[in-house]
């Protein structure tokens, strides 16, 4: 489709969405619309951008980083003058769908980790089922070093 | 008084400090790590996100992980790293250096060093170094300040937040503030661009619906104990529009308003600062005007990414080894900040070597050349489909672009 031809079909439909491209520093300013069976994009300088629209509207994902509570070996929480970090920093192991993201907030805000615990040890499997992991992101010895 | 002596003192141990030290000890040196904190990593610590380590590590890691891939490098050679251990002190005695430094452990120590690494890292500006107008309540906090509060400490600051700066540590707390479950009102920015990288206004803005107020100053504080709201004034040609000023309801007030390199021991030892950087002046092999005291990374310049950071240190890890073992450039050139570039660094090229290079550019442009010039003349020229303030430029500038170069040349970097 010529550029003006898909122009003009943006411009007719009520579904077009406006975008920037994150995929490199130019931020190119991306029209998508989406019909039944055609996806169209304009504004993109090149295909990554198209790639880019296409997964940010029928799929949107980002990694997640939350943190958890730290609790001690003898089931203490560490206080504010133990001088030891009091939450432990998590990130889901690929990034996850944008629309469960809250749900998975919800779920990490309950939890709590005991120490000692190391960087890529596992928090949650198979989150809400997606597939993906929570994996912890820093090591922790039990006095909370 | 303890008495020790290493070929190298490193002083800081977040990425930059841990990189540097790694590369002295992969260069067969002894090397002491000085860190003020109870553990190496720094800022890194704190930064949970992601987003860290593609160049370097070519995947995607949050602050903790990254941190950690050096500090397991740093255990695994045995280098030395005292811990809670705060720089008095950088001296020049009888030849050498000395480094006097304070830890509960030791007490007081003098450390004698070939070569000393500065590696401090920066510090966020605040409410004072902007001036913003009004009251003093409780819940201003720097927007650093507020992610320790959070991601290490545990704390949520406040419920309904306005965010000041559209610098990446503002934006980043935006996101890590809502997904806390806070609700924040709005993000100002005094400059008509934003200060942070396009995929954090993205990510952290647009996904949640957070207005960013672009020519926009906040012109006042409001509370009595604790903050109540802000005004917010728009700006026009220049000039603030007193009349179309409005308020925005908050609790807390959260400022990333730049980052200043932190050089009290720096100044203290009589080490010459550049205006431009707030860093050490550093010659071609990242040397201070203090002989055999190196700087690199944030405490030389505030680069955006840590990758950047870990490079700059290998490179300041490997000039202090040459010089220990007695290497002097036998001439150095100057280069200078041409058209649209606020500072080049180092200032100096040693014609005999390979140069690398970090700049910064004034202007947001898409389609533009970066170009070297010897004596007016381009020698080379690299296109940039877009720049913009808050992305570091980096250039290589080999023995060749410098062939026709000689002692009083004049040697510039530019963007066209």
């Amino acid at each position: 489709m010529s550029e003006r031809g898909v122009a003009d079909e943006l411009k007719s439909s009520p579904d077009v969405r406006r975008m920037i491209c994150i995929t490199c520093p130019l931020g190119c300013h991306l029209e998508v619309s989406v019909h039944d069976d055609t996806f169209l994009v304009s504004g993109n300088r090149c295909q990554r951008g198209e790639a880019y629209a296409r997964e940010e509207v029928l799929n949107p994902r980002r990694t997640v980083t939350a943190t958890c509570a730290a609790v001690l070996p003898d089931g203490r929480h560490p206080g504010p003058s133990d001088g030891i970090p009091r939450r432990v920093p998590v990130r889901t192991s690929q990034p996850f769908p944008r629309e469960r993201i809250q749900e998975l907030l919800d779920l990490l805000h309950t939890m709590e980790i005991q120490l000692p615990v190391k960087s890529g040890d596992m928090v949650v499997e198979n989150a809400l089922g997606t597939g993906i992991d929570v994996i912890c992101t820093r090591s922790l010895d039990a006095s909370g070093r | 008084m303890r008495q020790a002596r290493y070929d190298a003192v490193v002083i800081g141990g977040g990425a930059a400090g841990m990189a540097a030290a790694i590369e002295l000890n992969r260069r067969g040196h002894s090397v002491a790590i000085l860190e003020r904190e109870e553990t190496l990593g720094g800022i890194l610590m704190q930064c949970i996100h992601n987003g860290f380590g593609l160049i370097e590590f070519n995947e995607e890691l949050s602050g903790p992980e990254f941190a950690q891939r050096l500090e397991t490098q740093v255990r695994s050679r045995g280098i030395s790293a005292f811990l809670c251990t705060t720089v008095l002190d950088i001296r020049e005695e009888g030849g050498t250096r000395a480094v006097y430094c304070v830890s509960p452990a030791e007490g007081v120590s003098r450390i004698e060093a070939g070569a000393v690494l500065l590696a401090m890292g920066c510090r966020e500006r605040n409410r004072g170094n902007i001036r913003i107008p009004g009251t003093r309540p409780a819940g201003v906090y720097t927007a650093g300040l507020a992610q320790r509060l959070v991601n290490i400490e545990g704390y949520i600051p406040g419920k309904d937040v306005v965010i000041v700066g559209s610098g990446d540590i503002g934006l980043i707390m935006a996101r890590r503030m809502t997904w806390a479950g806070c609700k924040v009102h709005a993000v100002i920015e005094i400059l008509p661009y934003p200060s942070g990288l396009t995929r954090n206004i993205v990510q952290c803005l647009e996904d949640f619906g957070i207005p960013l107020y672009l020519s926009h100053l906040v012109t006042d504080i409001v509370g009595e104990d604790r903050v109540e709201g802000v005004e917010v004034t728009p700006i026009e040609q220049g000039a603030l529009m007193h009349d179309k000023a409005f308020r925005i309801l908050c609790d807390t007030v959260l400022l990333s308003v730049g980052l200043v390199p932190e050089n009290e021991l720096s100044r203290a030892a009589g080490i010459d600062i550049n205006p431009a950087t707030n860093g050490p002046v550093v010659d071609s092999m990242l040397m201070t005007s203090m002989p055999g005291v190196f700087a690199c990374g944030n405490v030389l310049h505030v680069h955006d990414l840590v990758d950047y950071v870990v490079e700059e240190a290998r490179r300041a890890g490997a000039a202090a080894s040459e010089w220990l073992a007695g290497y002097r450039p036998e001439a150095e050139i100057r280069v200078k900040a041409g058209a649209n570039i606020r500072y080049v660094l180092p200032g100096r090229l040693n014609p005999a070597r390979e140069n690398r290079l970090y700049m910064r550019p004034l202007i947001v442009r898409n389609d533009c050349r970066l170009e070297l010039k010897v004596d007016g003349k381009v020698v080379r020229s690299i296109r940039k489909a877009h720049v913009q303030p808050s992305e570091m430029l980096s250039m290589v500038v080999t023995q060749a672009d410098l062939a026709q170069a000689g002692r009083d040349s004049v040697v510039e970097i530019a963007l066209a």
